[in-house]
């Protein structure tokens, strides 16, 4: 075959096929969270791929706009984005066109797409299958998502998994104490993240002590449930973060899940609104599930509603399952 | 128990974090400066050295292939650092990443003036978005060494570059006009792996927070 005919199908960078064995273990496993899904009431909703920008990245903030693949809409000449992600789609769907009262839970799956990879080395079209649960603020439904998500890693058989936990408000109150600047708390954001506790020294120069020291601290407060107590203890005495606390300490108590604590963890930081968390197990270099409360994303649609929900990047789960998923058990 | 590793390069990183090693309590079996191994056991049964590119350590700590590694704040930046914990500033390497230009090139006044400078350099990204905040264009030329060759043979207008006594750039007629960053070595870890062995890995972290503090 001459060079100039393989280049012709040669795919673009981050992007593959999915050949029959992996194939056949992503749909299995496709199949039996779905139906862990429906079996808990659940009920399946397909958002469009694409959809026009202003929709698609209402309440979610920058990061997601430079992820998102755009494309002029031939008929109305407006942009449209290719979903970077579904749960905004969702978040869309619970409060523009079901409309319901009461507590809603929704789940889907589909495929999304990065202009860049998430992580390192990872494919930039993900498969996205997750759950939310809208119209509840209390603990009890944050419970509930962690413990589906933890139900959806034991179908897998995935080898050490555990459930990374934080809270946006820890970070976020004492910042607001301070009366912190938008552009110092993004740089503050991004040292956290990194743990980077020289940066996080030179920015908070600026600011009064108990902050600093504040500051100081929280890249250090990770680990079990003793985490809680000395955040309790160290931190300043603010009623949002003591809440924070509370509701992590509430969750702590009744999760049967193997958790961790890292209170510097602050993904989707722009639109979640309390409890966040990541779910790790062996073989991934990255998160394989993440999720968290964002009851700020329904308001920007119109209509308030407290929100929670996980996602779970279904190939990289299925490359780091080495046993087949079980099939659903026959009675 | 899980076995840990740690990238580090050969040369100045490996001579002055020897002695924070061995600090912590870490001795590895062989010398990667003479041995042609790439990855060192050392005493402790559950942790090895693997040896690579200084500018490659944040790669394989990133992807999963080393759990920690020590790497320069320039290597870091230029990388990115995405995915990486960062906590603790060794203070060992230390020097500046500055711009440099010959002798009697007026830089102020070149910057003032909004002209295009050519900028010979191996830390592209770095250079690009501190010139970018400047609000100063800039051809950028990508080298891989001997950087302060490229004003002396008209390739560049300056470069940016390392300087720790500043020795090869009076050697060579160059001068330091601007400071980019002060730099030094970084332990950098793996966010997986800080929670998912968090029980061997955070003393570790927490011991070479303490060596480094001693040192200082």
């Amino acid at each position: 075959m001459g060079a100039e005919l393989k280049v012709r199908w040669v795919l673009p960078e981050y992007i593959e096929d999915i050949l029959p064995a992996e194939a056949a273990r992503i749909e299995r496993l496709r199949r039996a969270i779905l139906d862990l899904f429906a079996a808990h009431g659940y009920e399946l909703v397909i958002p469009p791929l694409l959809e026009y920008m202003d929709s698609l990245l209402t309440g979610t903030g920058h990061d997601l706009d430079v992820r998102t693949f755009k494309v002029v809409d031939q008929l109305s000449g407006r942009m449209m984005g290719i979903r970077a992600d579904i749960t905004p789609q969702v978040a869309r769907i619970d409060a523009h066109l079901l409309n319901r009262k009461g507590v809603t839970r929704l789940c889907y799956c589909g495929s999304v797409l990065h202009t860049r990879p998430a992580n390192p080395g990872a494919t930039r079209e993900p498969i996205q299958i997750g759950a939310e649960i809208y119209g509840h603020a209390g603990v009890e439904a944050d419970l509930e998502m962690q413990r589906l998500l933890w139900k959806s890693l034991e179908l897998t058989a995935v080898r050490g998994a555990r459930v990374d936990i934080g809270h946006v408000a820890v970070f976020r109150s004492i910042v607001r104490k301070a009366k912190v600047g938008a552009e110092l708390e993004a740089a503050l954001f991004e040292a956290l993240q990194s743990k980077d506790r020289p940066a996080l020294r030179q920015l908070g120069k600026t600011l009064d002590s108990a902050t600093r020291n504040a500051l100081q601290l929280l890249p250090d407060l990770y680990g079990g449930i003793e985490v809680l107590a000395a955040a309790e203890k160290k931190l300043p005495k603010l009623p949002e973060l003591a809440r924070a606390l509370a509701t992590l300490r509430a969750l702590a108590r009744r999760c049967p899940i193997p958790l961790s604590f890292d209170l510097a963890e602050l993904r989707g930081y722009h639109y979640h609104s309390g409890v966040v968390f990541d779910a790790y197990c062996e073989g991934v270099p990255g998160a394989v599930a993440r999720g968290g409360r964002y009851d700020e994303v329904g308001a920007a649609f119109g209509r308030s509603r407290p929100a929670t929900g996980f996602s779970i990047d279904l190939r990289s789960l299925a490359g780091a399952v080495r046993a087949p998923a079980p099939r659903p058990r026959r009675k | 128990m899980a076995s840990i590793s740690i990238a580090l390069s050969k040369g100045r990183i490996y001579d002055e974090t020897a002695p924070l090693l061995a600090r912590v309590g870490i001795r590895p079996k062989e010398n990667p400066e003479t041995s042609r191994k790439l990855v060192i056991a050392t005493n402790r049964r559950d942790l090895r050295l693997i040896i690579v590119r200084a500018s490659d350590t944040p790669t394989y700590v990133q992807r999963g292939g080393a759990d920690l590694g020590i790497a320069g704040r320039d290597v870091l930046v230029e990388h990115g650092g995405e995915g990486l914990y960062q906590p603790v500033d060794l203070g060992i390497a230390a020097c500046r990443m500055v711009v440099a230009v010959p002798k009697g090139f007026d830089y102020e006044r070149v910057v003032r003036q909004g002209a295009r400078l050519r900028v010979a350099t191996k830390y592209v990204k770095t250079t690009r978005e501190h010139f970018a905040a400047k609000g100063v264009h800039v051809d950028l030329i990508r080298l891989y060494g001997s950087m302060e060759l490229a004003p002396l043979t008209g390739l560049a207008d300056a470069i940016v570059d390392l300087v720790a006594t500043g020795r090869t750039l009076r050697a060579n007629d160059l001068v330091a006009v601007e400071e980019i960053m002060p730099v030094s070595a970084r332990l950098i870890v793996n966010q997986a792996a800080l929670k998912l062995k968090s029980s061997q890995l955070r003393p570790l972290v927490d011991a070479f927070a303490r060596a480094a503090r001693g040192r200082r």
